[in-house]
């Protein structure tokens, strides 16, 4: 089970909800990821075509938890209004801190992230930062409070799969609150990598929304973070350099 | 009565009263809509209680996709 702040979860993925090809394919990748947090941005309403066809309007969203974003806010002052538009909607008490630093790499800006964590959780928010893979900065984010620390694989939607395994294990194994690996994955693989490295879940969208078939992708990542995580739970076993007979050399009838 | 809504300025009829009045007006009803009232966010349960005046500032938000 995952737990964040009061919640319990199953699934240890975490499905962003932008840029999907059409609503009808994302309630099916939405299903068949088994999901159980959906990623939000909070954005003014069209107001000359409120009739856009939106996914919440489409499933339940009493069978999910919804987790929305603080994307597009570069100060803590605005994230921090973000979460509250957010909260005022009635449908969540997560979110997710994500203050850029950097038009260009959309990294995180650390000092602004610390702040609006800080105010978030005095306000009694659960509150998820999105951060860089910085260590020392996640142990920061932890000793604040933050219910779940969520550092980048690599930039967002750039693909990059898991850049520094090294930083990731090193918060992975310090931090005592779930560490989701957020942003940058691609492959399954890299979901598989990140959980086997001992990460509590994965968040991801453009891997998924992305995909030529984001519905086998969907499935996929589903997979793929299950996998790891058994793989994890399990234990590898070690390496060695030469080659070890798994079948028994006795009784050999030759 | 003018009213600047999520940044622009619109004229709208006098019958519009009540923050509630501007939601229906502006959408059918979304799962998610919040509204700041010149500057002050408000809860779903006020939306029919709050007045708007000529000259009121309105945002007006939603959830959608994002990552």
């Amino acid at each position: 089970m995952l737990t964040i702040g009061n919640k319990s979860f199953h699934s240890r993925l975490l499905l962003g909800t932008g840029k999907y090809p059409d609503v009808n394919v994302q309630k099916q990748a939405v299903d068949i990821s088994e999901t159980e947090i959906l990623t939000f941005s909070v954005r003014r309403m069209d107001i000359f075509e409120s009739s856009q066809p939106n996914l919440l309007e489409k499933i339940s969203t009493s069978n999910y938890d919804l987790l929305p974003n603080t994307a597009g806010a570069y100060t803590a002052e605005e994230a921090v209004r973000t979460a509250k538009l957010a909260y005022a909607s009635g449908l969540c008490d997560m979110i997710k801190v994500e203050v850029i630093g950097d038009k260009k790499t959309l990294l995180p800006d650390p000092v602004e992230t610390l702040k609006a964590t800080e105010e978030l959780l005095k306000e009694g928010f659960i509150v998820l930062p999105y951060t860089s893979d910085d260590v020392v900065l996640a142990r920061k984010l932890e000793e604040l409070g933050a219910h779940a620390i969520m550092p980048g694989a690599s930039p967002i939607g750039s693909g990059q799969g898991i850049i520094n395994p090294l930083n990731l294990s090193l918060i992975i194994e310090q931090s005592r609150v779930p560490v989701i690996v957020d942003a940058g994955i691609r492959s399954p693989q890299d979901a598989v990598t990140a959980m086997e490295l001992g990460a509590d879940g994965i968040l991801l969208n453009t891997a998924v929304s992305g995909s030529p078939n984001p519905v086998k992708m969907a499935e996929a990542m589903k997979l793929a973070v299950q996998s790891g995580r058994l793989g994890f739970e399990a234990g590898k076993i070690p390496k060695k350099r030469y080659a070890t007979a798994s079948s028994p050399d006795e009784g050999i009838s030759l | 009565m003018e009213l600047l809504v999520n940044g622009t300025m619109m004229h709208l009829s006098d019958n519009i009263k009540t923050v509630s009045d501007v939601i229906d007006y502006f959408t059918a009803d979304r799962p998610a809509v919040v509204v700041e009232h010149n500057g002050n966010i408000l809860t779903k349960e006020s939306h029919s209680t709050v007045n708007i005046k000529d000259g009121d500032k309105i945002e007006l938000v939603n959830f959608v996709g994002g990552g």
